[in-house]
C-alpha cells in the first residue's frame, strides 16, 4: 500500500516502534502459550532419555536419579514442569474459549489472569516439589 | 493461503487440524494427570514401581497412543508457528525455502521420538 492511496485520518497518533507496544494480557498469555510448545518439543529429547534410562535397568533408575539430583539438571527439569504445567492451563483455556466460555473483552482479561494466576502457583509447586 | 502452506499441513484441511490439535491435547493433557497422580500416589518411587507402571498393558497402550498423540500435536503447532513467523514479511524471498528447512527439522525430530518412544515403551 502507498501512502496517497491511503488517505484515512492523518491526524490519528501513530506509532510504529515495537518496543513500546502495548501487549494485552491475552496477547502475552498467547505468546507464552507458543513458546512453552516449542520449549516443550525440544525438552520432549530429555525427558524420552530419562524414562528410557530410568526404565533400563535398577541401576539405569539409579544413574536417572543421579542426573536429575544436579542443580542445573534441577533448574532445566522445573523449566520443563512449570512450561508443561503452563502449557496444560493455558490449553484448557483454550478449549474452554473453544465452547464459548470468556469471549468478551472482560472474559478475555479475567481468563488470562486466571491462567497466569494458576500458572504462578504451579511453577511454585512445582520448585517446591523438585527442591 | 499459499500452495506450499497448505501442502505441507497435516491433513491439507485447517478443520481437521483444528480438531487433531484438540483430540491430541486431551489424551496429552490426560496422560500428563496420570504420570502427575502416579508421582503423588507412591511418594517412595522406585525403580520397582516406576517399571511395574509402565509394564501394565494398559499404561503400555495409553503411552503409544500419547506418543502419537504428541507426534501430531508437535506437528500442527509447530506448523503453525512456523508459518506464522517464516514468512516472506518477516524473512524476504528465502522464507519458502527456510521455512521448509525448518518443516524438514521438525519431521526428523517428530519420527525420532515416535521410534525412540515406541522402543522405550514397546521394547524395554
Amino acid at each position: 500500500m502507498t501512502p496517497d492511496k491511503f488517505t484515512v485520518k492523518d491526524t490519528r497518533p501513530v506509532n510504529l516502534d515495537i518496543t513500546t507496544f502495548k501487549f494485552p494480557l491475552p496477547a502475552i498469555t498467547s505468546i507464552l502459550h507458543r513458546i512453552s510448545g516449542v520449549a516443550l518439543f525440544i525438552a520432549t529429547a530429555i525427558l524420552l532419555y530419562l524414562l528410557q534410562l530410568s526404565l533400563s535397568s535398577e541401576q539405569g533408575f539409579s544413574e536417572a536419579v543421579a542426573i536429575m539430583d544436579g542443580t542445573l539438571m534441577k533448574i532445566v527439569l522445573w523449566a520443563i514442569t512449570t512450561g508443561l504445567f503452563y502449557h496444560l492451563i493455558a490449553g484448557v483455556k483454550h478449549l474452554l474459549m473453544d465452547l464459548g466460555w470468556g469471549e468478551t473483552k472482560q472474559g478475555a482479561q479475567l481468563g488470562a489472569q486466571i491462567t497466569l494466576g494458576l500458572a504462578v502457583l504451579a511453577a511454585a509447586l512445582a520448585g517446591a516439589w523438585i527442591w | 493461503m499459499d500452495m506450499v502452506t497448505s501442502a505441507t499441513s497435516l491433513s491439507r484441511s485447517g478443520l481437521s487440524d483444528w480438531i487433531i490439535q484438540r483430540f491430541s491435547a486431551l489424551i496429552l493433557a490426560a496422560y500428563s494427570l496420570c504420570i502427575l497422580a502416579s508421582f503423588l500416589t507412591t511418594p517412595e518411587m522406585g525403580y520397582a514401581e516406576w517399571r511395574a507402571l509402565f509394564d501394565s498393558n494398559l499404561m503400555r497402550i495409553f503411552s503409544i497412543f500419547t506418543l502419537f498423540a504428541l507426534c501430531g500435536h508437535a506437528w500442527v503447532g509447530m506448523w503453525t508457528v512456523g508459518t506464522d513467523y517464516l514468512t516472506e514479511r518477516q524473512l524476504g524471498g528465502g522464507a519458502t525455502a527456510i521455512r521448509l528447512v525448518y518443516q524438514a527439522i521438525c519431521v526428523l525430530l517428530i519420527a525420532v521420538y515416535l521410534l525412540w518412544g515406541i522402543s522405550i515403551f514397546w521394547g524395554s
